[in-house]
């Protein structure tokens, strides 16, 4: 049986009063992309700094690349790659001159230095800015160039905590695809934190949601979307929610209905079927409907469905 | 076929590519020479700390020389200044400011990522500390030569001054960066200057001991400065003396256990796993 990369058991950090993060269990697969969904206040960028030993668990155990987290912590982060939420990086260097230090304090000689920069240049893909002071970079260049600092060493782990955050959609849609190559070509395990649903339904093997410091929901975002039926029917409505609700439970074939400000969020069994009743329904219950949409579930759906709250919501 | 371009560097083999632990003096040297680097880059931190001693040792010069030397109470006030002027260029210049830059804009927290020991972090800075205040000792012995200012003890004797020197700032700037460590708070910093004003001012900068008189007397006896400028004094005016070299040298050393030994205290409280 081969060892999980990442692994923890009923870890839980505690401040003060704050239980932050409480018993949660992960194990995370050699060669997985493992998304973490969460809003702000979860616990999911604690979880993430007590795995890359930023922060001590105050419950529970963790092991990375297998390695205790905080028997450990060396030999774990030999092995990890992190690119935290914002770039962490230093204006006064130059791209070239961050990426070679990072090679440095990773103990790579100098011409493994040299090869990983010619290699993450086609990454990073800031041309002759490499040169240039990183306090002149954009917004993007520097997320690129935090992410290429996490790969200088070759990590056998790596974190990505909200990689994609503020980055224009070509630029996302690059650093998808590197993340998809370095995990395919390299078997990297990637542990991805991102609020973008769409990020962890693109790239995750799996997905873990927390809220309230517990993982509410894992498995492939498939699974989970199967949770929530075939189909999902959305109705933005006005007037007397709570009648609305009521008189969408008795139409054959919805399965549930959660109402959510003014949308009512309907799982049917066949929502092609189904739509035209609940369109009646809502009409004689006399609420008025703004709109009416069918479609397959989403990954936000299935947030909703284990949180009470779409996942935009609960960031603002 | 040979493969060009990006799909070339796509496609390069990485298993020879490996992490592996560093020694302690590869780690000091990494972070050194990023600090070093950094040095040219900031010429707002470094003009100052060379205008400053440049302009006491004028000024000082200017308004008692003659009064000095006409009482007899020093032979050649410029020599006497000069040590001054070295203790002025070499206390509080230090990379703490951009330490606390780190700090804030998540950098340090980069590096605590890394494998890299946690004692080289403060050492390295040291270490580029060192080679910033070397710099700046240059040029204000080069004007004490220039003024007439000549070392009784030869070209040993400035390096000596210069080792001195150095040291002193050293074991001085462990007081900010424990500031820097400790409240990760550029305001607290550079509010850190006010430790220097006892230290500086409150001993026998301007005048020989014996012209001080009542609670000015008593504190600058208790003044580690007192004992380096009497040091760095005798291989300018007198010549080798080891009573003032052995005195200068434990004056920073008591200096330097305080200050270190709470920088140390400083830095594991920041990076230690809570």
């Amino acid at each position: 049986m081969t060892a999980a990369s990442i692994e923890a058991h009923d870890l839980a950090r505690r401040f003060g009063d704050t239980e932050a993060v409480c018993g949660v269990h992960l194990e995370i697969r050699p060669g997985e992309i493992y998304g973490f969904l969460g809003p702000n206040g979860a616990g999911k960028s604690t979880t993430v700094r007590m795995l890359c030993t930023l922060l001590a668990p105050t419950g529970g155990e963790a092991t990375v690349a297998g390695f205790d987290v905080r028997r450990d912590p060396g030999a774990v982060r030999l092995r990890i790659g992190v690119a935290l939420q914002d770039a962490a990086l230093d204006d006064k260097q130059t791209g070239r001159e961050l990426l070679r230090l990072q090679g440095r304090l990773f103990g790579l000689p100098r011409a493994d230095i040299d090869r990983r920069l010619e290699e993450l240049s086609a990454l990073i893909d800031i041309g002759d800015a490499l040169d240039r002071r990183i306090g002149t970079y954009s917004g993007g260049m520097k997320r690129r160039l935090d992410l290429a600092a996490a790969l200088v060493h070759n990590p056998v782990v790596l974190f990505l905590d909200e990689p994609t955050t503020g980055l224009d959609p070509v630029s996302r849609t690059r650093v998808w695809s590197e993340v998809r190559r370095l995990n395919t070509e390299l078997g990297m395990t990637i542990f991805l934190t991102t609020q973008y649903l769409e990020e962890a339904d693109e790239l995750a093997d799996r997905v873990g949601i927390i809220d309230r410091g517990t993982i509410v929901a894992e498995g492939t975002p498939t699974e989970l979307k199967r949770r929530i039926g075939a189909d999902v029917i959305i109705a933005e409505i006005t007037g007397d929610h709570s009648v609305a609700e009521a008189a969408l439970r008795g139409v054959d074939g919805v399965e549930n209905v959660v109402l959510h400000g003014d949308e009512l969020t309907i799982r049917a069994t066949r929502g092609d079927a189904a739509i035209g009743p609940v369109a009646i329904a809502l009409h004689d219950c006399g609420v008025g409907v703004r709109a009416l949409t069918l479609r397959t579930p989403t990954l936000d759906d299935v947030f909703l469905e284990v949180t009470g709250g779409h996942i935009r919501e609960a960031e603002s | 076929m040979t493969e060009t371009g990006s799909e070339a560097v796509k496609v390069m083999p990485h298993d020879a590519i490996v992490a592996r632990p560093t020694s302690t003096f590869h780690d000091i040297a990494s972070v050194a020479g990023r600090a070093v680097r950094a040095i040219p880059r900031e010429p707002e931190a470094v003009i100052p700390a060379l205008l400053v001693p440049v302009f006491f040792f004028v000024v000082n010069t200017g308004a008692l020389q003659k009064f000095t030397e006409r009482s007899h109470l020093v032979t050649d006030f410029k020599a006497f200044q000069l040590p001054v002027a070295i203790v002025f260029a070499s206390t509080g210049v230090s990379r703490a400011s951009a330490l606390v830059t780190d700090i804030q804009g998540g950098y340090f927290e980069r590096l605590l990522l890394t494998p890299v020991r946690r004692l080289p972090l403060l050492l390295g800075l040291l270490v580029a500390d060192l080679v910033l205040i070397v710099a700046l000792t240059i040029p204000v012995i080069l004007l004490g030569l220039a003024l007439g200012v000549r070392f009784k003890t030869g070209p040993v004797g400035v390096l000596v001054f210069m080792v001195l020197a150095g040291t002193w700032g050293l074991c001085f700037n462990g007081f900010t960066y424990a500031i820097a460590l400790k409240t990760g708070n550029p305001a607290a910093v550079n509010s850190a200057f006010v430790i220097f004003f006892p230290f500086a001012f409150l001993t026998t900068a301007f005048l020989p001991k014996q012209a001080l008189t009542g609670w000015l007397a008593a504190v600058a006896t208790w003044n580690p400065v007192t004992y380096l400028l009497a040091g760095l004094r005798s291989l300018v005016l007198t010549g080798w003396d080891g009573r003032a070299l052995l005195e200068a040298g434990a004056a920073i050393a008591a200096v330097g256990v305080v200050s270190l030994s709470l920088s140390i205290a400083a830095l594991k409280s920041r990076v230690t796993l809570r």
